[in-house]
């Protein structure tokens, strides 16, 4: 039996422990705003964060969550947009917008550690999330953005 | 622009209707409308045409504007542009305006979400639905207050009559609107473009804040009742079948609960699900790791010979062969028997996967002979078609509720994923959801294909050429549609190589054969990618023969200012399409976005320090001009850095500008992660790739920093979007690498080619 915290809500899940976060998340748990892209951890589009820091939930068995709290973007701000959001609406950053729940997740994360990112921060930062849309010129400016507003 | 059919308008109006709603017909099941029955006289199944409006809207009694979005969203934004000019002409509050995806329905007109022309073909069509609803709700209000409707108006979301300064709002005139005769197509009085509300105006996406917030629902989403999760192992070689299965330890995964065959193709194999076994289960990841366990022994039939290597010398030899004759001008072979300077080069491109960041995913359920599915595609017509033919059923049994897609790129317009899910589900007796891994994204795909090309100029005593060959050979798309097909399609042809505008007396542009041992797809730009990447490196090699630069060079091979004569293009040119007269081949439209992105890179004029260059290059596709210049950093080590991108783009009246820029934008990173990365390959017939870590994508630290868009307003009629920016991208860069090391680059990926 693993417990975890989703989103603040208490689960309890008894199936096979070895189940990728991702999908338990996905197929059981039912939000689908975390998305599947690649299954090895390479893409970034799976980020949830675990006790608030980034993590990629698809190479994270749901037994090494054991006791966390994680949070999906649907969790990310509970009471209106999270600053990053509202950045990414600012900037109209979202084209097909599949990658973008991992980006925000990922961007939330990166800016508790590093509050005035430079490029090269955003660069390290980002690089592990991809986007076939290619919208990372708006991602960068929307994340110093949303640097200066959480200022 | 587009064809309208004929048909009954009055039939439109037939079926229930919600308590005083104003239906203009929807053959979707929106949440509040009851939907209208379609006129069986309406149905023309597999038709091209665009479709009369009737069909695109209703209004609520509360106010709300419905309308349908009926071609699909992979990002490129015309799940808004479209209902956005129907609400401009409608003279609608975009706030009170709700979208609806249609199913896949042929009354919806060409729902192919392909070739960059959602806006082209049915800009007419939302502005005469906009209008025809204007135009009798104006009728309905004159005559609920007993005005001439001359004297009314509708201002937004309300009419009013100014002289009694009486008004009334949409919503409480779409009972009375509805009883009203619908007015003749001829006359209707379109807004002149002064008063666009919409149009032409920088807007956000529909879907914006879902999108940000995790509510986008994408097919990957999509969930039945009672749904099980599949996941199949597919013939390693194309027209491979199965000789035998061993599911005994995949069954003892938890959560697995049974596997099931899926029949291998008949060629040609179209959009036919490929074959193979399926392993069933409660969940994603319980049908992933029981389909690890599987043991398959395969048959692989006859492209377990094909190996990029050797394909590849074959394909090149071809090139130096005398092919079909696509395009000719003059006399080339004339010219080049007269001897003098002459320049020859060998281009390569490989195969390319689509790698939409969402895999080919859908969900389907098959209950008493019918299909219904949700799945990210592009083309919601072809769904029925192939899931009908698939499951033994008639189209008209087959509902496709259309998501949003996490990407499409061209893949998600062949839906094979999507019969494998109906062919699952009929065998099974529940809904079932097909799941491809990355892996079977990158190792399955239709992909776009490979490419050698040959060119051969002269050139004068003034460094221009007086005869040029083009050639390519290719397996061709064909080749999905018809078995053992090797030669280009006049389609393929003229993206980017019969039609060619330079000014050069003798031109001739030639296809060679190539036999295709792997799907052949189409991918965001389709054969223009090659096609530009040869035209434009080449016309840079000559610029650098003829000691010029390349700007001013690229320049002179356009030409003077015309409009290129049909007699000097194939006789059956298809112009994406479009007709010649709206969409003709302007050299002067090429010349000004050429000349405006180097205008704003500041070719010429910017000062470049070592290792540092410049590159331009111009392409024509889906009706839009695009020129591309692109600034590099090489270092000592060879490393590449892209410093700065100006796209100019000239695509005729654009309906949401900063859409548009965000295409040009994605535009530069797809077209770079092309030209640093893109490459499959196989071994024996087996893709050797199958994540990003093999197939790699241009990430945040490899994309340019700096991309500047710049739209040129044009009230030309609208041109494409989507696709144009790709194809220039690849030769700017090469170019700019040329000019800053002094090496050339024939071949993509980059990651082939040492720059140090």
């Amino acid at each position: 039996m693993v417990r975890l915290k989703v989103n603040g809500k208490e689960y309890s899940f008894d199936g096979d422990p070895d189940t990728r976060l991702l999908w338990y998340i996905r197929d059981i748990v039912g939000l689908t705003g975390t998305k599947f892209g690649c299954g090895m951890a390479l893409c970034g589009a799976c980020t949830v964060h675990r006790n608030g820091v980034a993590i990629r939930s698809c190479v994270t068995p749901v037994k090494a969550v054991e006791g966390a709290e994680i949070t999906t973007i649907e969790g990310l701000s509970t009471n209106g947009l999270h600053p990053v959001q509202q950045a990414w609406i600012e900037h109209r950053v979202p084209q097909c917008g599949y990658c973008q729940s991992g980006q925000i997740m990922q961007v939330a994360s990166l800016l508790k550690t590093k509050p005035h990112p430079t490029d090269d921060d955003i660069d390290e930062g980002m690089s592990g999330n991809i986007c076939r849309c290619g919208t990372y010129k708006r991602i960068r400016e929307a994340i110093k953005d949303a640097a200066r507003r959480s200022a | 622009m587009s064809t309208i059919q004929n048909m009954s308008r009055r039939g439109f109006l037939k079926g229930t209707f919600a308590a005083g709603a104003f239906v203009l017909c929807s053959g979707y099941l929106p949440k509040n409308l009851v939907a209208a029955g379609t006129d069986p006289s309406a149905a023309d199944p597999l038709s091209d045409a665009a479709f009369h409006p009737g069909i695109w809207m209703g209004i609520e009694p509360d106010g709300t504007v419905v309308i349908v979005a009926a071609r699909s969203e992979m990002g490129t934004g015309c799940r808004t542009a479209l209902p956005r000019i129907l609400a401009d002409e409608l003279n609608a509050d975009w706030n009170k305006v709700r979208i609806i995806q249609a199913i896949g329905d042929a009354k919806y007109g060409d729902q192919d979400t392909d070739g960059s022309h959602s806006v082209r073909s049915f800009f007419d069509d939302m502005r005469e639905a906009g209008a025809t609803a204007r135009t009798m709700l104006v009728q309905a209000a004159a005559a609920k207050w007993g005005v001439p409707a001359g004297e009314c108006e509708a201002t937004l979301h309300k009419v009013v009559h100014k002289a009694s300064k009486r008004s009334l709002g949409y919503g409480e005139l779409a009972a009375d609107a509805a009883k009203l005769p619908v007015p003749a197509k001829d006359t209707l009085k379109l807004k002149p473009s002064s008063e666009w509300l919409y149009i032409g105006k920088d807007y956000d996406a529909y879907d914006l804040q879902d999108l940000c917030t995790g509510k986008g629902e994408f097919g990957m989403d999509a969930h039945l009742p009672g749904m099980v999760y599949a996941s199949i192992e597919h013939p390693p070689v194309l027209g491979g079948k199965v000789k035998s299965f061993d599911d005994k330890d995949a069954l003892t995964v938890p959560g697995v609960h049974q596997t099931a065959t899926i029949d291998p193709f008949k060629p040609p194999h179209l959009f036919q699900p490929l074959g193979g076994v399926a392993v069933i289960a409660d969940n994603t990841w319980a049908a992933f790791q029981g389909r690890k366990k599987l043991k398959v022994e395969w048959d692989n039939g006859p492209n377990a010979s094909f190996s990029s290597d050797s394909y590849r010398k074959e394909l090149q030899a071809t090139a130096r062969k005398t092919g079909h004759v696509a395009r000719s001008v003059g006399d080339v072979d004339a010219e080049f028997a007269k001897g003098g300077k002459t320049i020859e080069a060998d281009y390569y491109v490989p195969l390319l996967a689509h790698a939409s960041m969402e895999p080919p995913v859908a969900v389907a359920d098959y209950r008493d002979g019918k299909v219904i599915t949700y799945a990210p595609t592009q083309s919601p017509q072809a769904v029925q078609d192939t899931v009908a033919r698939a499951v033994g059923i008639k189209k008209e049994d087959v509902t496709c509720y259309v998501t949003l897609l996490g990407g499409g790129f061209g893949r998600k317009s062949k839906p094979d994923y999507i019969a494998e899910a109906a062919v699952l589900s009929k065998k099974i007796g529940k809904p079932v959801k097909v799941v491809w891994s990355r892996e079977d994204d990158i190792k399955f795909d239709y992909y776009h294909t490979v490419a050698a090309m040959y060119m051969k100029a002269t050139v004068g005593s003034d460094g221009l050429p007086t005869a040029w060959l083009q050639r390519s050979v290719f397996p061709p798309i064909t080749s999905t549609f018809v078995a053992g097909a090797e030669y280009a399609s006049d389609g393929e042809m003229e993206m980017g190589w019969s039609d060619t505008p330079f000014n050069i007396p003798n031109l001739k542009a030639e296809n060679g054969p190539a036999p295709a041992h792997v799907r052949i797809g189409w991918l965001r730009s389709v054969a223009n990618i090659y096609h530009a990447f040869a035209v434009q490196s080449f016309a840079s090699e000559l610029a650098t023969l003829a000691g010029r630069d390349q700007l001013d060079y690229l320049l002179k091979l356009i030409g003077p200012d015309r409009v290129i004569d049909k007699k000097l293009l194939p006789e059956k040119f298809e112009n994406y399409g479009g007709d010649y007269k709206d969409y003709p081949i302007d050299t002067a439209r090429m010349r000004r976005v050429t000349e405006l992105a180097a205008e704003r890179a500041g070719w010429g004029k910017r000062k470049l320090g070592k290792g540092e260059g410049m590159g331009v290059a111009v392409h024509r596709s889906f009706l839009t001009y695009v020129a591309t210049v692109v600034r590099v950093n090489v270092d000592n080590n060879g490393k590449m850095r892209i410093q700065q991108v100006d796209t100019a783009v000239d695509g005729g009246l654009l309906v949401n500008p900063d859409n548009v820029r965000q295409q040009f934008e994605g535009a530069a990173v797809f077209g770079t992660s092309i030209a640093l990365h893109g490459e499959i390959t196989a071994t024996n017939g087996v893709i050797d790739q199958s994540n990003f870590f093999d197939y790699k994508m241009c990430r945040m630290n490899e994309a340019p920093r700096e991309i500047n868009v710049h739209l040129i307003e044009s009230k030309a009629p609208p041109a494409g979007v989507g696709e144009p920016g790709v194809p220039p991208f690849a030769p700017a860069l090469c170019n700019a690498i040329f000019a800053a090391t002094g090496k050339r680059v024939r071949e993509l990926p980059l990651s082939r080619t040492a720059l140090a």
